[in-house]
């Protein structure tokens, strides 16, 4: 049967070029094509039969839709899987072969599933698989190896994808006769028209229709030419949400691989056409048993014959129009069987193809190709997505939709049935009716946004549907022939299994879905769901109706992740101080937004000669807020857990804050500039949280709170001067700040000159330690002050030091993260500062969960700790536990080697009985080797008493 | 994706807002009990109805407003109004 499939003569909607020749290989053997050409319909061409195997018994299977959802068509491209070979169109070169095979296409070893059938009916993994549990691991890899689907390359290039947000008044879904024809008359009537179309060629079943049709088509290819619509094609609506959120994979757009558009559109037409359904029968999978609509479609568009003998299956008239084009093709129709007058077949039979058909008059007709025309689904998705539920008619076979919103219109088959006059002209008043509609959803967004220019003319009347309603033709019920069939085709689920699993006690149509996995496999049900609650209610003796549907979920069609994860969008921050952090060998790290110098080659150098003489750190990202207004002492009251009522000017105080509920939020600093005027600091990664959490406060609870929060983290350029020789270096920069350590004291703040630049501020206050003066300078300055620090302090040694520097600092002086150290379950006292607690207020955010965690809390306490050996250096989350029942009694938050103490240091949180002063713990390391530290009495390891930053 | 009606920003995608949660009184911390205050914090009414909850118009002009909304087919109704009773974490 070799010269099954050939090229027909020029037919007259061919969409192929027949000048332009491709080549491109199948499984390694050289073919030809044509432009114009799918991957499916240039191997029909080239008498390809058998083009995959199926899931689970490796049956073969032929092209069976040859469209987007042709559950056999998923080819391997070079580095690309699962490409849907009845929608991707050829290109030259392309090296295309069949995947879930081996060692080969022809002989597929794993087609002993076949004989085994029996054995892998429904539930059959979760029954087989289930116990032991630990040999779990071994029954994975071993199904993994029976998994469907094609070989992801790891090496293949990334490819470039992007987004978009548009805005258009109408998005048609479906670029078939109705869909056009709304795209149209709804441009017509003013609307910005976005359409839609899955496949490459706008037109849906006129494209291989009747002459007539081809007419109908031209003309509205032409009216769409002279409206003002934008034509998506080979794009899908993949989704629809609330309130007209449309997402769309634009498949299509030149130099992206592939482009998500995020549509906010007023009125959403849905013209998804409708989907021809397989029909159930032993032998329904075989290659050569196709949809009326896959065999006209091959004919028409692509000239090919898709085999020589054909028994036709048709309860429709375009069942009827198949014999037609089959036998004007040249094919003969040995019989056709028209369950209209009652007649049915009962099984297709063959090896490796069709080879006859059994019917039910008892005939055996000899035939290579079996079509089927025995009804249709209506892919009700969106109007699913949009709230529908969508009824089941039972005297058309179909659903409809019951009552979608009223900005989600129907049309074109989904809506009913008509001639193609009816339908366009069904079209036509539906896109009129969408862009009348969308012209009052304008009016009415616009008149919501008080910003927005005045709207001046009065609200469009909300059109009412006038529309003529398409009619219902009816359509005899056809799900399953006498004999049991393939279901999911493209997860190999029977009606037997169904059926098995009915009785099993999974009878509900959700339950049964899972169970069996039938509608879940890459075709997502588009051609199995409505065979499936059709065999469901014959196994419970009920209407499909009364059985009703499974929901449709986004997305309509596959979106690759590419796409939804689209270009790089990231903010990158940087300080005042970028350039010369790069030019000074810095080593950068990513702190959420910002990029920091971790350090400029030697983080413990860093450290020593900080501690030893002078280092300088950039802390731009310090989250700066400034508060001005009368009542400012009633914020910090209310935000910090502290007191901030006798704050003089010139005072600076460290505070927690605390959530409702207790949990440390961030911490820091706050200063009083002047009588009505401070400056709140906070951690780098707390700036935005903080900002927010005081706004939460002063707009909802005290609005009538004096206060003006704005934030200033980058007006700021901010550096910390570290170190016993700090002052001496900063002291040849300043004129007008006095720097006597009995006049500026620890935790005091300054305004003036720095390096001759007005309006800075500068605090004694340091995370490392050390004597030290954070400068706060008008960030377009930060360069220029830190230079001018860099130069006066080069006769001290000055460092200049990074993260890592600063880090290892406060971990010898004991300083915890909030966010490291503590986490989303740290209440106020795991952190011992129950002095910083003030209960004596009367209200502050989380007060009363805190009055009850001073008695009560009972969690783990942050320590420091040291390990016995000095030179281990536990891996930050280290567990910490009993060493004899392995309990976990805490874990490691932070660890570092001291280059001040020459040790390791460390702190923890431990359960509250191991807290105390030289407690000895046990460490489970990164390696599992344990372990000995010991809590200590202070949370600093260096400089408990805290001189050297008072000095 | 929700069209959110912020009163100063008009209809904007809910992604520009910060959802603070459906709004309740916080209780007195001078005479709550923990008890109280725990409903406070995690006892949410949670209806298939109208609820009045509180959003934060993060991307536009940062203020907090109430606003009425039907949880089960996302309405809003009656206009919003600034401010609002907040949530309990930050």
């Amino acid at each position: 049967m070799s010269t099954l499939s050939d090229r027909l003569s020029a037919q007259p909607g061919e969409i192929i070029d027949r000048s332009s020749k491709l080549r491109f290989t199948w499984n390694g053997k050289g073919v030809t094509g044509f432009a114009g050409d799918t991957i499916a319909s240039a191997l029909m061409a080239n008498n390809v039969q058998v083009v995959s195997r199926s899931m689970k018994y490796h049956r073969p299977r032929g092209y069976m839709t040859a469209d987007y959802w042709d559950p056999n068509g998923s080819v391997q491209l070079a580095s690309e899987p699962n490409v849907r070979s009845g929608h991707r169109q050829l290109q030259e070169g392309m090296k295309v072969s069949a995947q879930n095979v081996w060692p080969s296409l022809d002989r597929d070893v794993r087609a002993v599933n076949g004989v085994l059938g029996r054995f892998l009916t429904a539930g059959f993994y979760y029954k087989t698989f289930m116990h032991p549990r630990s040999l779990w691991p071994t029954y994975e890899k071993v199904l993994a190896t029976f998994a469907p689907g094609g070989k992801v390359d790891l090496d293949a290039p990334s490819g470039y994808f992007d987004k978009r947000y548009a805005h258009p008044d109408v998005v048609v879904a479906g670029g078939g006769p109705s869909g056009l024809a709304a795209a149209i008359d709804a441009a017509r009537a003013g609307a910005k028209v976005m359409l839609v179309e899955h496949t490459h060629h706008l037109g849906g079943h006129l494209l291989w229709g009747s002459d007539g049709d081809r007419a109908v088509l031209a003309q509205l290819l032409t009216e769409l030419a002279e409206a003002d619509v934008e034509v998506l094609v080979d794009s899908t609506v993949t989704g629809r949400y609330e309130d007209n959120w449309i997402g769309i994979s634009q498949r299509s757009h030149p130099g992206v691989e592939e482009r998500l558009i995020k549509a906010r559109a007023k009125m959403l037409v849905v013209a998804g056409g409708l989907i021809e359904r397989p029909y159930v029968f032993e032998g329904n999978d075989l290659p050569g048993v196709m949809m009326s609509s896959a065999v006209r479609r091959s004919m028409a568009m692509y000239a090919v014959r898709p085999g020589s003998r054909a028994v036709v299956l048709s309860a429709n008239a375009e069942g009827d129009a198949a014999v037609e084009a089959l036998t004007a093709a040249g094919v003969e129709v040995a019989a056709v069987v028209d369950p209209r007058n009652g007649q049915d077949l009962v099984r297709a039979k063959g090896s490796r193809r069709v080879e006859s058909v059994e019917l039910a008059d008892g005939r055996s007709v000899e035939a290579d190709l079996l079509v089927i025309a025995a009804g249709w689904t209506s892919p009700t998705s969106l109007i699913n997505m949009a709230g529908d539920r969508p009824s089941f008619d039972d005297s058309c076979g179909r659903f409809f939709p019951t009552d979608p919103p009223e900005t989600v219109l129907v049309t074109g088959g989904m809506a009913g049935d008509g001639t193609t006059e009816e339908i366009v002209e069904h079209g036509r008043a539906t896109g009129d009716l969408a862009a009348r509609r969308a012209s009052t959803v304008a009016h009415r967004l616009q008149a919501a946004t008080t910003r927005a220019q005045s709207v001046d003319e009065i609200e469009p009347v909300w059109a009412a549907d006038s529309r003529i309603a398409l009619g219902r033709w009816s359509h005899p019920g056809l799900y399953r022939a006498s004999t049991h069939g393939i279901v999911d085709y493209s997860e190999d689920v029977s009606s037997k299994d169904l059926v098995a699993a009915a009785k099993e006690g999974y009878d509900s149509v959700e339950l049964l879905k899972r169970y069996t996995t039938a509608t879940m496999g890459p075709s997502q049900g588009k051609l199995s769901t409505v065979n499936t609650v059709a065999i469901l209610g014959e196994a419970r003796g009920e209407t499909i109706a009364e059985v009703g549907t499974t929901v449709w979920r986004p997305p309509f069609a596959p979106i690759s992740l590419g796409a939804l994860g689209g270009r790089k969008f990231e903010p990158i921050r940087v300080s005042a101080m970028h350039r010369w952090h790069e030019a000074n060998g810095a080593t950068p790290i990513i702190a959420g937004q910002w990029i920091r110098p971790e350090h400029y080659g030697d983080p413990a150098a860093e450290v020593r000669k900080t501690r030893s003489g002078v280092g300088l750190i950039d802390v731009s990202p310090l989250g700066k807020l400034d508060l001005q207004g009368a009542d400012v002492p009633k914020l910090l009251n209310h935000l910090y857990t502290n007191t901030w009522n006798k704050l003089p000017i010139g005072g600076v105080r460290y505070g927690i804050m605390c959530a409702e509920d207790g949990i440390v939020l961030d911490d820091g600093v706050t200063g009083r500039l002047g009588e009505n005027h401070y400056l709140m600091t906070t951690t780098s990664s707390g700036a935005a949280t903080v900002w927010e959490w005081a706004e939460n406060w002063l707009q909802t609870e005290h609005p009538d709170w004096d206060v003006s929060v704005t934030p200033v983290t980058t007006a700021y350029a901010s550096m910390n001067l570290a170190g016993p020789k700090s002052r001496e270096v900063l002291s040849s920069l300043v004129d007008d700040i006095d720097l006597d350590p009995e006049d500026f004291r620890y935790m005091q703040l300054r305004t003036g000159r720095i390096a001759g630049v007005d309006n800075c501020i500068m605090w004694r206050i340091g995370f490392t330690g050390e004597l030290s003066f954070e400068l706060h300078v008008p960030a377009g300055y930060g360069e220029a002050v830190w230079r001018s620090v860099m130069e006066a302090g080069a006769e001290f040694g000055i460092t200049p030091f990074g993260l890592e520097g600063q880090r290892i600092m406060r971990l010898e002086k004991g300083h915890f993260i909030v966010g490291q150290d503590t986490d989303g379950l740290s209440l106020a006292p795991a952190t011992g500062l129950d002095a910083l607690i003030k209960l004596d207020k009367p209200d502050f955010a989380g007060k009363p969960e805190l009055s009850w965690a001073l008695e009560n809390y009972e969690g783990p306490l942050v320590v420091a700790v040291q390990p016995v050996d000095p030179n281990v250096v536990p891996g930050e989350a280290s567990q910490i536990i009993d060493p004899i029942d392995k309990r976990i009694l805490g874990r490691i938050t932070s660890a570092r080697y001291s280059p001040t103490l020459e040790r390791s240091v460390c702190l923890a949180q431990v359960e509250p009985q191991f807290a105390t002063a030289g407690s000895r713990l046990t460490i489970k390391m990164i390696d599992g080797s344990l372990q000995e530290a010991v809590v200590q009495e202070h949370h600093a390891h260096f400089d408990p008493e805290g001189e050297r930053l008072r000095g | 994706m929700l069209l959110v009606p912020c009163p100063n920003c008009g209809p904007r995608n809910s992604s520009d807002l910060r959802y603070v949660g459906e709004s309740h009184k916080r209780p007195d911390p001078a005479t709550t009990t923990p008890e109280e205050w725990r409903t406070y914090l995690y006892m949410h009414k949670n209806p298939a109805d109208w609820m009045m909850e509180t959003w934060y118009c993060s991307s536009g002009c940062r203020r907090f407003f109430t606003i009425e909304r039907h949880t089960a087919t996302s309405e809003f109704r009656n206009p919003p109004l600034p401010g609002g009773k907040r949530g309990g974490r930050a």
